[in-house]
């Protein structure tokens, strides 16, 4: 029933660029861009507590993957392409940095984005010696909607499919208290890389399926750190430690940041860090968190009773 | 019986500091060793080392026979070993009943599905907490905590189980219910090594005792031998002419 129920939902979804014309089905590539990009962040970082802000690291990986082999390859190939690149590199940089705490991994995810957008210019400029490339897919916004509609999808399906698993018990407890899960026979180094991986594929996956909406291509647009903080902002607003928290705060925050950026566009960088503290100080385990405890105290303290009662 | 348990001149340097200084202990499968010794004795210290949450210096350590000389600690707990720690560790977003899941799931025998739920289920009525199975881990008293943490390192089935100073910060009926609990699961046939400074139930509940001094074992016997013992008393109290 439930899986029935998803089905039609997919479907529905799906027909949505017949109804909103162009400029719509515009918005709905950003809006299905970001609810995969913030819920499979939150795959990792939610029950990590591992700020990553190494989002548009991996996202431009993926768009640069298919600028440079658009007219080498057959599309389904290059998509397995960024997949793979991505994955290597987000082995490579979780096997380096997983070990790094809070503060210090914060950083340096944001000085990877950087480093692998330099690295790019200087290969583009020194080598190739060209800086731009265009992509010529014969795919229309219909199309890249369809398919991050599909990535979304199965991303959050994959979420649901941790949830239940061994693997997120682990990762909670690895949020909670790293000594105890280690001592209760959890492998924290390899139960953190697993997760780091599938998210950073998923995210380049994101890029490289956003990519040909572009057309043209350079570092300095597809490694825009904004997308990063974005991201990070929507999944906490809505609750990056549940299934659905990243898709309920990346829907509205997508819409709102659209006509923002729209009508205050010179204004919008401070905006956006005005949003973002007002989301970590007032609402810091997310939107859905704080119904919930609106929810209870509405109910007359009728759900804290019963645990009152046993602890008498 | 068959030895559980052995280090071989077991060393931890910190810098220049030898917290623990060539230990060389035998524990048998369900003895219940007390580990004494005054503050900054190395205590602690010796107890990391046998979970993997230190790595020695030098020495080996050997667990069922096999060494397990510098092994990470999540595969010494799959190896069958748990442990409490001195400041109490529980997961305080997970509720009670996910807290004693976790060793369950992922230590030796790696529980899933109705076993897992009936083990959890087990460990949390041993300990008492079992009404309580839902609520957060957050939510608990001290002592409670303490139980759960008893509890959580049960959950594991373990061979050798780590305590201490389990019953410290204890007032006195929380005592006799913590040592009632301790020498119930004595009589399961558990190995336990516990570190301890109240004396009262030292005598109650460890047959045999190993005292640490600056790091290195001075004593190792019959509990009432070792207590005692010139050394062990001139460890606590300072030399008679001191």
């Amino acid at each position: 029933m439930r899986y029935l129920l998803a089905v039609l939902a997919l479907a529905a979804l799906a027909t949505l660029p017949m109804v909103f014309g162009d400029y719509g089905t515009g918005m709905l590539v950003g809006l299905a861009g970001y609810v995969t990009l913030a819920t499979s962040w939150a795959m990792f970082s939610g029950p990590t507590r591992y700020i990553s802000l190494a989002t548009v690291a991996f996202f431009g990986v993926g768009a640069y993957t298919v600028a440079v082999l658009n007219e080498v390859l057959p599309y389904p190939l290059v998509l397995l392409a960024a997949a793979g690149i991505g994955a290597t590199m987000a082995l490579l940089v979780g096997l380096s940095t997983l070990r790094l705490a809070g503060i210090y991994f914060v950083i340096f995810s944001f000085g990877l984005a950087e480093l692998v957008r330099q690295l790019i210019t200087w290969f583009e400029v020194n080598v190739t010696g060209t800086l731009g490339r265009y992509i010529f897919l014969d795919l229309e916004a219909k199309h890249i909607f369809w398919q991050l509609l599909a990535l979304g999808a199965a991303t959050l399906a994959l979420s649901a499919w941790i949830r239940r698993s061994r693997l997120g018990l682990a990762l909670r407890v690895i949020g909670d208290d790293e000594t105890v899960a280690a001592h209760s026979g959890i492998n924290l180094a390899r139960t953190k890389l697993v997760l780091f991986v599938a998210s950073a594929t998923i995210i380049t996956l994101v890029g490289a399926i956003q990519a040909p909406r572009w057309v043209y291509v350079e570092p300095s647009i597809v490694f825009n750190p904004t997308v990063s903080f974005l991201t990070v902002i929507m999944a906490l607003l809505g609750g990056a430690t549940r299934l659905w928290g990243p898709l309920c705060g990346a829907v509205p925050l997508f819409l709102l940041f659209e006509w923002l950026s729209a009508r205050f566009p010179d204004h919008f960088s401070i905006l956006l860090g005005l949003m973002f503290m007002a989301v970590v100080y007032a609402l810091p385990d997310g939107v859905l968190a704080a119904l919930e405890k609106f929810r209870s105290k509405g109910n007359g303290n009728s759900a804290t009773k019963p645990a009152k009662e046993a602890n008498a | 019986m068959s030895v559980l348990l052995e280090t071989q001149g077991l060393t931890k340097r910190f810098g220049g500091l030898t917290a623990v200084n060539g230990v060389s202990l035998t524990v048998r499968r369900g003895e219940v060793l007390g580990l004494l010794g005054p503050n900054g004795s190395g205590k602690t210290t010796l107890m990391n080392l046998i979970s993997g949450a230190l790595k020695s210096s030098e020495g080996a350590l050997l667990i069922n026979g096999k060494d397990m000389t510098g092994a990470p600690p999540h595969r010494i707990a799959k190896s069958g070993v748990a442990r409490t720690f001195q400041l109490v560790k529980i997961l305080p977003s997970l509720t009670l009943e996910e807290n004693v899941m976790v060793p369950a799931a992922f230590g030796p025998d790696r529980l899933w599905g109705r076993a897992l739920k009936a083990q959890v289920a087990e460990c949390l009525d041993m300990v008492g907490l079992h009404a309580r199975a839902g609520q957060q881990a957050s939510e608990l008293t001290y002592i409670d905590q303490k139980r759960l943490e008893l509890a959580r390192a049960l959950a594991s089935a373990p061979k050798l189980l780590l305590l201490d100073e389990w019953l410290a910060g204890l007032n006195p009926t929380e005592l006799h219910e913590g040592i009632r609990l301790i020498r119930e699961l004595e009589q399961t046939g558990i190995t336990i090594i516990m570190v301890e400074h109240i004396m009262d139930a030292v005598r109650a509940l460890c047959p045999r005792c190993a005292v640490m001094n600056s790091g290195t074992l001075i004593a190792d016997g019959p509990t009432d031998q070792v207590l005692s013992d010139p050394h062990v008393v001139a460890a606590y109290l300072g030399e008679e002419d001191a």
